[in-house]
């Protein structure tokens, strides 16, 4: 192993990082602002206005891509680029293509959200997007690769850090994805409207093997690659197992791609699909336990800083909740379980009991973690990442517990059949059935959403005491030059 | 050409795919159990991360 001696912030292209994490935090609030709506919607229809642009369906992508590539993107962005300097020990090949990253991806974020409330959509889920908006995102995340890659190339540390293998995978496995899932033919050259290349059967399978990877590798594999750098830093002790971070990286990379069939059991895809699909989700517990072992055994002998250090707390309960929803996601991906959860409220509590429980705990811990040192200050103050993390907790155990209640209520009504053999319940009945629980998931937003703004004006503070700090130190330095 | 179409049948395929699919995961497996040496110095670099740890004090001396 090489070690080099850090030599100041000029070393490393940090400043591509800062404007990432920012962006990863404004991103956090409009996208969790506009999903609280969405689920305000939901319990209180007339905030639809009866306009089409406040309607769900505009809202919906506008809320998904928001917080999955707007506060989620971002805040991989940041996070790869401080690490990947930081393990390689130098910095990143090109400046303007960092830059042109950053420029490109908000450029990006913003069109999408503004072309979904104009109406325009291509009605992929978390794809939803045009063409135009396609090609922009391609040529921005090939930047990003070849960036990563030849920064990796330059490196001093023989050795790659194995939270680099995992942003590798998923900035390799995301081009691949995007490439093959936008296949598309638009109908005029200055028209946004386009039609997939695949149709019926072919086009359901594409769909959800882009989306059920998308899970695997942008929402899972990159922010496990955040883990294997914030969790050791923060708990000031190395991760738990190297060994066992091989085994998980290969086996949690070849497992994910053969998942995505589970989302079509009981369709006109080939039985046989969905069958091996379901096989592979539940060999995925196996790897994605042993990450979450390897995460939280990392805290061994150091338990008492759970009790003492709230970003770690940040970082063990993400670990959790990764666990739990590695464990719920195989169990609904079997035929008799998804017999009753599909097309119910309960996928989107498992899908925010992964993306607010894992993804952006993950992401608050490392976030609070790197801003201060980004701007070489301290927290602005702890107590507000105290409170950030009691909303946010208390906040995704109401919302995934509504959709728990919700969604295995809505399964049984709509299979529940009369003495005479007829639905028992019609769909309305199952509707009012919900209202108490869609106002429940609102509230739960609202508590994470909290959090969420709190934690902005958190950082913004730090930001400006460091600033300060830095202004300060260099007024003392050129009084001291002068008088020398 | 001929031994080609032996791959088209799913008979041969699946378990042919099965063989290597497991022995490789069981020689990933050995790689890193298999050998002390090798399982000291894979276990070395999980002190990547600190190598570079002067950031708390810097520019502020």
């Amino acid at each position: 192993m090489a070690v080099t001696t850090y030599s100041g912030a000029e070393q490393y292209n940090f400043d591509v990082v800062k404007k990432f994490a920012v962006m990863s935090l404004v991103w956090a609030v409009i996208g969790m602002f506009v999903g609280v709506y969405i689920a305000s919607e939901l319990a209180w229809p007339f905030l639809n206005f009866d306009s089409p642009y406040f309607s769900f369906g505009r809202f919906r992508p506008v809320h998904t891509t928001s917080v999955i590539f707007g506060f989620g993107g971002s805040a991989l962005f940041a996070t790869s680029y401080y690490v990947v300097q930081r393990t390689c020990q130098t910095r990143l090949i090109s400046d303007g293509m960092a830059s042109f990253t950053f420029w490109g991806w908000m450029a990006a974020i913003a069109l999408a959200d503004f072309s979904y409330v104009l109406g325009y959509t291509q009605s992929r889920e978390y794809a939803e997007m045009e063409w135009p908006i396609d090609i922009l995102i391609e040529i921005v995340w090939v930047t990003y690769l070849i960036l990563f890659v030849g920064t990796i190339m330059r490196r001093k540390q023989p050795h790659i850090y194995v939270a680099n293998w995992f942003y590798l995978a998923f900035i390799l496995a995301t081009a691949l994805l995007h490439t093959f899932n936008n296949l598309a033919m638009p109908i005029d050259l200055f028209s946004m409207k386009s039609y997939s290349l695949f149709s019926g059967v072919q086009d359901a399978m594409t769909q959800w093997w882009y989306g059920h990877n998308a899970v695997g590798f942008f929402l899972t594999a990159a922010f496990l690659g955040m883990m294997y750098y914030f969790v050791p830093k923060q708990a000031g002790r190395p991760i738990y197992s190297y060994r066992l971070s091989i085994v998980h990286f290969w086996a949690l990379g070849f497992m994910y791609m053969w998942v995505g069939a589970h989302h079509l059991h009981w369709t006109a895809l080939p039985d046989w699909t969905s069958s091996l699909a379901a096989a592979f989700s539940i060999l995925l517990l196996m790897p994605s336990w042993g990450g979450m072992i390897n995460g939280i055994m990392t805290l061994s002998g150091a338990w008492d800083k759970l009790r003492t250090d709230p970003i770690m707390r940040f970082m063990i309960v993400a670990l959790s909740f990764y666990g739990m929803s590695t464990f719920e996601g195989p169990m609904m991906s079997l035929k008799e379980v998804n017999a009753l959860s599909h097309y119910t409220d309960w996928t989107v509590g498992h899908v925010h009991s992964g993306a607010l429980g894992w993804v952006a705990m993950i992401s608050f811990g490392s976030l609070y973690h790197m801003m201060p040192k980004l701007w070489d200050t301290k927290i602005y103050s702890r107590k507000l990442v105290e409170w950030h993390f009691w909303l946010a907790t208390i906040g995704i155990v109401l919302y995934i517990v509504a959709m728990w209640i919700s969604g295995i209520t809505q399964g049984l009504m709509w299979r529940a059949f009369d003495e005479f053999g007829n639905l028992q319940y019609s769909f309305v009945e199952s509707v009012a059935a919900m209202h108490p629980f869609y106002a429940m998931r609102a509230i739960g937003g609202m508590f994470f959403l909290t959090g969420a703004v709190m934690m902005a004006f958190n950082m913004f503070m730090t930001i400006r005491q460091g600033k300060r700090e830095s202004a300060a130190l260099e007024a003392k330095l050129a009084s001291k030059l002068a008088h020398a | 050409m001929e031994f080609l179409m032996w791959f088209s049948k799913p008979e041969h395929t699946k378990p042919l795919g099965l063989v290597i699919f497991f022995v490789t995961f069981i020689g990933i497996v050995i790689y890193a159990y298999g050998s002390k040496k090798r399982s000291d110095q894979l276990e070395s670099y999980r002190n990547i991360p600190f190598l570079d740890d002067q950031e708390d004090t810097k520019d502020k001396q």
